[in-house]
């Protein structure tokens, strides 16, 4: 028996009341994330990566729903932690900042703007920590330094509107990292930040998971992004995944039409000659789901009858690369 | 290259805005575009890159005459006339603007939501007064509505019923509609996502065969640059450093700065994880230009040289001009 993963997400169902109805963004997901691991969530715009992300800290608003059978379980040194069933600010302390740290895309939203970096990051040190004012401050401005903000004891002082973009966002990686979290939530960290900076907070988020050993899940839409920083990887579309696997597997040996839909679409830099081939059609709206694989509309591998009508189960590729569709291994013979 | 085979020429161009005049103070002035040279050629696709704050949208604009031009030239060229971009009059900036059009990069901020498709579409039609009657019209809205892949039922709908490749092929219809010849495309893949984004590249490169277009192409995505475009430019803090036609940029790349975005962009392959080339620093405020070269700061081959004198723009082979003192 292996050890209990750090996080498992189980049957996770996420729907959200409006005025047309229920909405389904999130449709029967479930994963595991190891200590340590990093786990790439890939999808484009409504695949329900986010909403997923924000499950785990139940941050989704007032009018979300989650499905009866769905469950996230931390497993802590003491003991399992039932996210979902978690009530009471004082009790979601612990995935808000305390086991659980988030980074996300604008970094320029996510700080007061009124109010200096250094206060907002000894605050959240005074919530999650027995430290004094004093230590967490020096911890905070040690925390600056080492995400590689140059004159962090007078930086810290600053406001968020007086950081460069790539500095807020090295800011913000210190700040969650300084209650030394467990798991680690990076929504489109880089996503805002132009190709050179990028690559700097990909660097220094690489060297932060060596030293720090949090596991991480990263969300992007972008595979070259995954394909530098995750171990495991899991495609998403519609709210469903549709594939998963170590990061080698799924990006050279793709099984799910999907997954190989988005790798050729991709503008690669070393076959320029290699014509772009859309995914067909578009993503359908949330309010029109598809019925069966909800790939199907858009799927070159549309079987009818099949398709349409039954939700495809997850056939194992290999021993670590799941892919849900039943046309996988016709397409694994076609590889081959 | 010389005037006659080109369809935009620019010859250092500059686009100065004043900021912070005070009560007594002249104020900054920030040079957003900085005494920019390049020839676009007809029937091209032309790709201009740069991180933001490059200002390649404000160049982008200033052929347009959307931004003030505060010295040098833009030439437009087409058969049977030429503008003078800065000296235009009145009359003929109206003609102007029916040959050259500008599509937006965000297909959700650029249509009104007031207005059904066939109404965005026909707009410049009836402002221009290109069109006699409204069945005229119509049928100009329906014949480039087809082009654009457009489902002729969504033409009585309101945009909020679009998903974004649909709202993008619904502008490129509107900046189309007038049959221009010069096309500014401003990032108009950058808020698709990776699946649509390739069926909009496809659609502007069918086009642009279909309807004799000259692409000026704008975006930080070199992938997307690379795939697409016959030309790129790539600008820094306001000046252009490297142009080559497209392939040679990007297999022989010779400013370090070229070389540094390419090597910036994350690989696909995961056993691929060594360090990018990596830029100190981020770029500084247009503000306050470096002396000298305005990479010298964040450049990993930069000498005193640098940061003293300021780089000739040489030809090193045909079309592949470069601002370095050590390009070779």
């Amino acid at each position: 028996m292996m050890a209990a993963p750090l996080l498992s997400v189980r049957n996770l169902t996420v729907q959200f009341k409006t005025d047309e109805g229920l909405i389904t963004t999130v449709d029967n997901v479930s994963f595991n994330i190891a200590a340590g691991e990093v786990l790439g969530l890939v999808g484009e715009s409504g695949s329900g990566k986010s909403v997923t992300a924000k499950a785990l800290m139940k941050l989704n608003a007032g009018n979300t729903v989650y499905g009866p059978e769905s469950s996230i379980t931390l497993n802590l040194d003491d003991g399992p932690v039932d996210i979902l069933s978690l009530q009471k600010a004082k009790d979601l302390k612990i995935v808000r900042g305390g086991a659980i740290s988030m980074i996300f895309q604008e970094p320029m939203a996510s700080f007061a703007p009124a109010i200096t970096i250094g206060d907002q990051m000894v605050e959240q040190l005074l919530l999650h920590s027995a430290m004094n004012k004093k230590q967490a401050r020096e911890l905070s401005i040690e925390m600056l330094d080492r995400v590689g903000i140059s004159d962090a004891g007078k930086r810290i002082d600053q406001y968020a509107f007086e950081f460069s973009g790539g500095m807020r966002q090295r800011a913000m990686i210190a700040m969650a990292l300084s209650t030394k979290p467990k798991l680690l939530i990076a929504d489109e960290p880089t996503t805002a930040l132009d190709v050179t900076i990028q690559a700097q907070v990909i660097d220094l988020m690489k060297d932060l998971i060596g030293e720090f050993g949090m596991a991480i899940l990263f969300i992007t839409h972008d595979l070259g992004v995954i394909a530098q920083t995750a171990d495991r990887v899991a495609v998403m579309y519609l709210g469903r995944v549709m594939e998963t696997g170590s990061v080698r597997e799924v990006i050279r040996t793709p099984a799910h039409p999907y997954t190989q839909g988005l790798l050729n679409a991709l503008p690669k830099l070393d076959h320029l000659d290699e014509p772009l081939t859309p995914v067909p059609g578009d993503i359908p709206s949330p309010l029109e789901r598809p019925d069966g694989c909800v790939f199907h509309t858009r799927c070159p591998k549309f079987i009818p009858g099949t398709c349409d009508t039954a939700r495809p189960g997850e056939v194992s590729v290999s021993a670590s690369h799941q892919a849900a569709c039943v046309a996988v291994e016709s397409v694994l013979e076609a590889v081959s | 290259m010389s005037i006659q085979d080109s369809h935009v020429w620019v010859n250092n161009l500059s686009v100065h805005f004043g900021v912070g005049k005070g009560f007594l103070g002249a104020g900054n002035v920030l040079k957003a575009v900085d005494e920019v040279s390049l020839e676009i050629p007809r029937g091209s696709f032309f790709g201009l890159v740069g991180e933001s704050g490059s200002g390649k949208t404000t160049l982008g604009r200033a052929i347009l005459k959307a931004a003030p031009i505060s010295d040098g030239e833009v030439r437009y060229r087409d058969e049977d006339v030429e503008f003078d971009v800065a000296m235009m009059t009145k009359a003929e900036l109206k003609e102007y603007r029916r040959r050259a059009q500008l599509i937006f990069q965000d297909p959700y901020a650029a249509l009104s939501p007031r207005m059904t498709v066939r109404d965005i579409i026909a707009e410049p039609l009836e402002v221009m007064k290109l069109t006699k009657s409204r069945a005229e019209t119509d049928e100009r809205v329906r014949e480039i509505a087809a082009k654009c892949r457009l489902n002729l039922e969504h033409l009585r709908r309101f945009p909020h019923a679009f998903s974004g490749g649909q709202r993008q092929r619904i502008s490129i219809a509107r900046a189309l509609v007038c049959e221009p010849k010069f096309l500014v495309a401003d990032e108009s893949v950058a808020a698709l996502d990776v699946s649509i984004q390739a069926d909009i590249l496809n659609l502007l490169k069918s086009l642009q065969k279909d309807m004799d277009i000259t692409f000026l192409f704008i975006s930080h995505d070199l992938s997307v640059v690379a795939h697409t475009c016959d030309y790129v430019a790539v600008m820094y803090l306001g000046a252009i450093v490297e142009m080559a036609p497209s392939r040679e940029l990007f297999t022989a790349p010779k400013h370090p700065y070229t070389k540094a975005l390419l090597s910036a962009i994350p690989s696909l392959d995961p056993d691929d994880r060594g360090r990018a080339q990596k830029l100190e620093g981020e770029i500084p405020s247009p503000l306050n230009k470096p002396s000298g070269c305005r990479f010298h700061t964040r450049c990993p081959v930069a000498v005193d040289r640098c940061s003293a004198e300021i780089p000739a723009w040489r030809e090193l082979s045909t079309g592949h001009k470069v601002a370095c003192h050590f390009a070779e």
